[in-house]
């Protein structure tokens, strides 16, 4: 069969339709045009609408002891199984709290809202457990939740925290629009050792640069700055930033 | 062999590529020695060797080729079927690695003891589990079927000298790369999208070789028209590259270390992510399919393809609308709702388009409708065009707002997934790789059809059991995380609705025991075609054309 057979039969725009079938580059073309519009249509508005991201006090970059936690929750896969991400619906809101605000990851590269809840949402654990609750947890799920199905991440508790690569991260963070500061980055691998000694000199210069930030030993079973440190210390602040009894839904409503 | 009319040399492509691969060994050689991360020089150091390995293999290949390669031997094509035999062995091989670590995952969630920190951990596994099945298993069949089915319906050997075996041997250097490297613990912690910079970077390099070895074949087809299933091959080639590349802008802290930020944070890199996540189904999954169905299914039920109009309406339609549905899986986040909207809108009209697909896959049985109870082979496509239906039904069902705040979060999710992905993908794939192997490797026709009959009804009864107990545990537990007392407190806790599913997961696991096993028969089968099969008659297939 020729194409000369079945072109009279094909009226209008089928028959036009004839052109792309002959032609690879152009039909390349058009498919590019075709698939290229829903993106720019729903992303683009998201970098200019002034209400894509709430207007909302208390909001910081992480410290670099969360950073290095928050890259091993990455690390580790935890957004395969915990979201951070509370939905807008009754239950979770009484189950988790506030509904979570865009505002509330607009430092997250990447973010890590999480698509299934293999276990809890995550977006306000801080400072709902102690410090040697979430240690024992990590250690083994099951010593304190009997029904869990978490595996053990005992590891990180024997596992030092390497910091080496951390100033360098954050000066990549700062290029991609995260507000860390140069003396912030070029501090970075002594504010982790600040933060898990409350006792330091540099304590109170600490916490105006991390405001809300947490000053303590996370785990106090080990001397050594530890992966599980670094992870508690995120999860300890999660949620702990923005204070709800000040924001004010009505303005930022979309 | 002949005479030899030409002296033999280097032709510049292999020259070309051996220094390339060169001067790449010693840039991974460099950056091994340079890492302090462990993991990183592991995978510079496989960077090392496989480059080193690519550089002896066009030596071997240099002194085993005739001096020029024809285009055509006595007026018909001269196929290059190197690479897709390669792609469809090392399908089969993933195949079995991916859903092995799917069971075992499976398994992990209902006997959590079965986790082994850290690399066998359920959050290392999983992505390991989503990119075998999907990129090695899945890659590999729609890179196989798709140099196979346009040299075929373009009647002309596959462009390029070295460049379809570079395609063929590099994406598989990269799943290599991504499975090992989520081990290990490199990941970027983007879905579907977790290799880290460099080996983003490299399947970039692939995937445009790719796309200029099916667009440079495309072109000197000796049939007018383009037929329909490279239409969605070519979609599937352009879409991804778009997609991979907006996702995976990132840029890395150092060349001399695996990891990178990526340029989008927080909502937006939310839309970026399900932007690309839905569209790897939609494209990855959906349309590099339907060009398997638009082949391979008239070509075992001998008709021609229904509706060439229909074909047309419903290629455009798909492409267009499916870009649009990612928001879906942000459903009353902190994405804006006229986002929100915007994707349940568009994820409701796909179901057209989608049926628009079924429909043309299945009335080209029309005529041929008895072969159904014969060819177990043909069977197989025709059920994946309808779970396709099934799912794509489903689908729109779950992107509605108000459906959504239930399945969201929960198994329903997963289990109408798998529905799409054991159902649609990984039939058509099987229907298809039963066709083709037997062409491949010259034999009259399978090791065993009987074989096949198990193989299909072994796994539908796993399909089953997965997708069922998924709906049951899903819905079951979005109803318990929205239950409520007389005295309007919230009824359970969230360790309660865990324990509640563990049965299911323990049907869902043995959902995908029946599923792998009807898998390995298929393999052997395949294996004895290959090794003993009955020698075919030459060139029994004529090529298909394009109906009207």
């Amino acid at each position: 069969m020729s194409s000369g057979t079945h072109a009279p039969k094909t009226p209008g725009l089928f028959a036009k339709h004839q052109i792309l079938e002959k032609n690879p580059i152009l039909l390349a073309i058009a498919i590019l045009i075709v698939v290229a519009i829903g993106g720019i249509v729903q992303i683009v508005p998201l970098f200019y609408l002034q209400s894509t991201v709430e207007k909302v006090d208390g909001m910081r970059p992480y410290t670099p002891l969360e950073l290095a936690g928050r890259n091993i929750y990455v690390r580790e896969g935890c957004y395969l199984c915990h979201s951070q991400m509370i939905r807008s619906l009754r239950d979770e809101v009484e189950r988790y709290g506030h509904y979570s605000l865009a505002a509330e990851s607009m430092y997250d590269h990447p973010f890590q809202w999480g698509s299934k809840r293999n276990g809890p949402d995550l977006s306000r654990v801080g400072l709902k457990y102690t410090d040697s609750w979430q240690i024992a947890h990590l250690k083994d799920p099951r010593s304190v939740v009997p029904q869990s199905i978490m595996p053990t991440y005992a590891f990180l508790a024997a596992t030092p925290l390497d910091t080496r690569e951390l100033a360098q991260y954050m000066k990549v963070s700062q290029l991609v629009g995260v507000p860390y500061t140069d003396e912030e980055i070029a501090k970075a691998v002594d504010d982790v050792k600040v933060q898990v000694n409350p006792d330091s000199p540099d304590a109170a210069a600490f916490q105006q640069r991390y405001p809300k930030s947490q000053l303590r030993k996370f785990d106090a079973e080990t001397a050594d700055v530890t992966e599980a440190d670094a992870l508690v210390a995120y999860l300890q602040m999660l949620g702990t930033l923005v204070d709800f009894k000040l924001y004010d839904d009505k303005a930022n409503l979309r | 062999m002949q005479a030899v009319t030409t002296r033999k040399s280097m032709r510049g492509g292999e020259v070309g590529l051996t220094a390339v691969l060169a001067v790449l060994a010693l840039a991974c050689l460099y950056a091994a020695a340079k890492t302090i991360e462990p993991a990183y020089a592991f995978h510079m150091a496989l960077g090392v060797v496989a480059a080193a390995a690519g550089v002896f293999a066009i030596f071997q290949r240099y002194s085993a080729r005739p001096a020029e390669t024809p285009l055509e031997i006595d007026g018909k094509p001269n196929y290059n079927f190197g690479p897709v035999k390669f792609c469809t062995l090392a399908a089969l091989f993933w195949g079995v690695a991916g859903m092995a670590v799917g069971i075992y995952i499976a398994f992990e969630l209902a006997y959590p003891w079965l986790n082994i920190a850290p690399w066998f951990n359920f959050g290392r596994l999983r992505p390991l589990h989503t990119s075998a099945v999907i990129f090695a298993f899945g890659g590999n069949v729609l890179l196989a079927t798709s140099f196979y089915v346009v040299q075929r319906t373009s009647r002309a050997r596959l462009a390029g000298d070295l460049a379809p075996w570079f395609v063929a041997l590099g994406y598989n250097m990269f799943i290599v790369l991504a499975g090992t490297g989520y081990l290990l613990g490199i990941t970027d912690g983007k879905e579907y999208a977790e290799p880290e910079w460099y080996v983003d970077l490299w399947l970039t390099i692939v995937w445009v070789t790719y796309l200029l070895v099916f667009l440079g074949t495309l072109w000197r087809r000796k049939e007018p028209h383009i037929y329909v299933a490279n239409w969605f091959y070519l979609a599937f080639i352009l879409t991804i590259a778009m997609l991979h590349l907006g996702n995976n802008a990132a840029i890395p802290i150092s060349p001399f270390s695996s990891k990178s930020v990526i340029l989008w944070g927080g909502v937006q890199d939310a839309m970026f992510q399900w932007w690309y996540g839905h569209n790897a189904v939609g494209f990855f999954l959906t349309a590099g399919f339907l060009g398997i169905m638009y082949y391979f299914v008239p070509k075992r039920a001998e008709r021609p393809i229904y509706s060439y109009r229909l074909s047309i309406i419903h290629f455009w339609a798909l492409i267009f609308l499916y870009i649009w549905a990612g928001p879906h899986h942000l459903h009353y986040t902190a994405l804006p709702d006229w986002a929100q909207t915007l994707g349940m809108t568009f994820s409701i009209m796909l179901w057209m388009p989608s049926w628009g697909g079924m429909i043309n896959g299945l009335l080209t049985l029309s005529g041929a409708w008895d072969k159904l109870r014969t060819d177990p082979v043909l069977r197989m496509l025709v059920v994946s065009v309808a779970f396709y239906g099934m799912s794509t039904f489903e689908g729109p069902v779950m992107s509605i707002k108000t459906v959504n705040s239930l399945s969201h979060y929960t198994d329903w999710t997963v289990g109408h997934v798998h529905s799409g992905a054991l159902g649609w993908v990984a039939y058509v794939s099987f229907g298809a790789l039963y066709c083709m192997v037997p062409w491949l490797w010259n034999k009259r026709d399978l090791y065993s059809l009987r074989l096949v009959n198990w193989h299909f009804w072994i796994s539908t009864l796993g399909i089953v059991l997965y997708i069922t107990s998924m709906w049951v545990s899903g819905i079951l537990q979005g109803l318990m995380w929205r239950s409520y007392t007389p005295q309007g407190y919230l009824e359970y806790s969230f360790i309660e609705t865990v324990a509640a599913m563990h049965p299911f997961y323990i049907i869902r696991a043995l959902g995908g025991v029946l599923f792998i096993t009807g898998y390995l028969l298929m393999i052997y089968n395949v294996w004895m075609t290959i090794r003993s099969g009955e020698a075919a008659q030459a060139d029994a297939q004529p090529s298909l054309q394009p109906a009207e």
